[in-house]
């Protein structure tokens, strides 16, 4: 079974619920897909440990055969090529890796080599163990490592996936093949605004869904009055508690500081598990 | 010449909108960019009226012919996101617009058409100018629309004869934050002082240092562990990145969202005056 943890506002939350939910259950693991900035390890005292890398082909131009005719910069969709005055330009960063150049070349000249976008490492406990990826700085697109991360999902096991944030193709590509997503929100105007836009992407790709109000008690009760307009599953509330923030701040897991907790995460996997 | 400033965090929650909101109201007729183009909030603070609409295209998609597909299976062998299946059924949702599909069939029986990936726009607001977009649901390209935003910003402060953009950042490092980020006069570092608001503040600041972008830091939150907030003022001198100021954990921020201001317009406490303090440090540091 998969579960994926995710919401449009960063910073509501995720990944505390994405932890603290392996750590409630029997037979959990857990898979981080914000590679841009992955914070789950942030909660095991167990060292994070290179798996492996994560490339992604790059063409290699042999600028002996190279006529400069044009045809790869012209063909490719992400102006990674350029031919200026007698030069070839190659933008490694912009290029996607998808082969089109190699394939266009007339003169044979554009070979493949890996080029590297970041890693995969492994760690968690004897009981949870915890992937995630981390996209080299200035490296623009993880997707490639949301991919193959998500490939480690044990299919005996509950596989929880922590989502990066936002509604764009890193945030879809981590939810996409769940069995139920968490969307967790913030009951202020941000975090209803963003709510709003993560249950638009969960209608389009299908996915049964539930809500999570973590902090509650700040704002106000619009995002209770929208769920329940909107016919949504309202899994669990996670009070505005000062304590939650410090031990978050700390890295530990509500559940081993405040361990009368776990069963509100019992229950919210309890929801999750007559619906998925 | 125009200056452009980004407020940034890495990771989020850690009050960029908040603290770029306030800029905003502070500063002397500012244009407004909102680079968080899968999920803008700003516009919630500062009530634009939408003047100008325009459509973002991003890539084109692929789209099959299946009258003319004859099934040799090129598609499917050549694509490298997984669009096809192997019974070369198409999954435009999966296609990141390569075209390599298009190339390789020999029946011509894929085209690649225009996409609807989002919209942008410009708008008035009580401070100014605003450019903020929105991009549709799981579309690739939002680095693209960042772009377009920042490029309409530019424009209507040239046309207006405005000097400073303000830039509301998205959460990450990847393309939407490249994107935001790159060529900008200065970057404003938001910290919280949380194990992780450090460590993706810290990937943040390596990639400003990679751009080659001036950093500041100021610390939002900096009470809820002060111990992490020390842990913070002594990376950041080692760094040699100023850290322009402190904000304590304040309710305030969320009842000015509420009465849909921003929080220097909402209060004259204590956050008012910490973020008013940041923002007379950020001008010295900008001008």
């Amino acid at each position: 079974m998969r579960i994926s943890v995710a919401s449009g506002k960063g910073g509501t939350g995720k990944t505390t619920i994405a932890v603290n939910l392996a750590l409630s259950i029997d037979n959990a693991m857990l898979i981080d897909c914000d590679v841009e900035g992955p914070n789950s390890h942030i909660f095991f005292k167990e060292q994070m440990v290179k798996l492996k890398d994560v490339s992604i082909p790059a063409p290699e131009f042999d600028l002996d055969k190279c006529t400069l005719c044009g045809k790869c910069a012209d063909f490719c969709q992400y102006n990674a090529i350029a031919i200026v005055g007698e030069k070839l330009l190659f933008f490694e960063e912009l290029c996607h890796g998808c082969g089109g150049c190699k394939i266009i070349c007339p003169e044979d000249a554009i070979a493949e080599v890996d080029h590297h976008i970041g890693i995969i490492e492994k760690g968690g406990t004897e009981s949870i163990t915890l992937y995630h990826g981390l996209l080299n700085i200035g490296e623009p697109f993880g997707v490639p490592i949301i991919r193959e991360l998500k490939g480690f999902a044990d299919e005996s096991k509950i596989t929880i996936f922590d989502s990066p944030p936002g509604t764009a193709c890193p945030a879809v590509e981590a939810m996409r093949d769940s069995d139920f997503c968490i969307l967790v929100t913030e009951p202020t105007p941000f975090g209803l605004h963003d709510l709003t836009l993560t249950v638009d992407v969960m209608r389009e790709i299908g996915t049964p869904f539930g809500v999570v109000v973590n902090r509650d008690g700040i704002g106000d009760d619009r995002v209770d009055v929208y769920c329940r307009n909107e016919n949504i599953q309202l899994l669990a509330k996670i009070p505005n508690d000062l304590d939650i923030a410090r031990l978050y701040s700390k890295g530990v897991p509500i559940v081993e500081g405040l361990p009368e907790y776990k069963a509100l995460f019992a229950e919210m996997f309890d929801k999750v598990r007559e619906v998925a | 010449m125009v200056k452009e400033l980004t407020v940034i965090s890495g990771k989020g929650g850690c009050g960029k909108t908040t603290i770029a909101a306030c800029f905003v109201a502070l500063a002397k007729e500012p244009v407004i960019a909102d680079a968080d183009v899968d999920a803008a909030d700003m516009h919630i603070l500062l009530d634009p009226q939408v003047r100008k609409k325009e459509k973002f295209s991003g890539l084109d998609v692929a789209q099959k012919d299946d009258d003319k597909c004859i099934g040799c299976g090129k598609c499917f062998e050549n694509c490298r996101y997984g669009a096809f299946d192997p019974d070369f059924t198409l999954h435009p949702e999966k296609c990141e617009g390569c075209a390599v599909c298009a190339l390789v069939c020999p029946e011509d029986a894929i085209q690649m058409v225009e996409r609807n990936a989002g919209e942008a726009y410009i708008s008035d607001t009580r401070f100014g100018p605003l450019v903020h977009a929105k991009l549709h649901a799981g579309e690739e390209a939002s680095g693209k629309l960042v772009a377009l935003v920042r490029q309409r910003a530019k424009e209507v402060a040239k046309e207006t004869g405005k000097e400073l953009i303000l830039i509301d950042g998205p959460p990450g490092t990847g393309c939407t934050v490249i994107a935001a980020l790159t060529g900008v006069d200065m970057v404003l570092v938001v910290f919280e002082p949380s194990l992780s608001g450090i460590h993706d503040a810290k990937r943040i600041i390596e990639v400003a240092g990679h751009f080659e972008i001036p950093a500041l830091a100021c610390i939002n939150k900096y009470d809820i562990n002060e111990e992490n907030t020390e842990q913070i003022l002594k990376f950041c001198e080692q760094e040699g990145i100023e850290v322009v100021g402190k904000i304590s954990y304040d309710d305030t921020a969320t009842d000015a969202m509420i009465a849909g201001k921003t929080v220097v317009e909402f209060s004259d406490g204590e956050m008012a005056s910490s973020i008013k303090y940041i923002w007379n440090k950020v001008m010295e540091a900008l001008t």
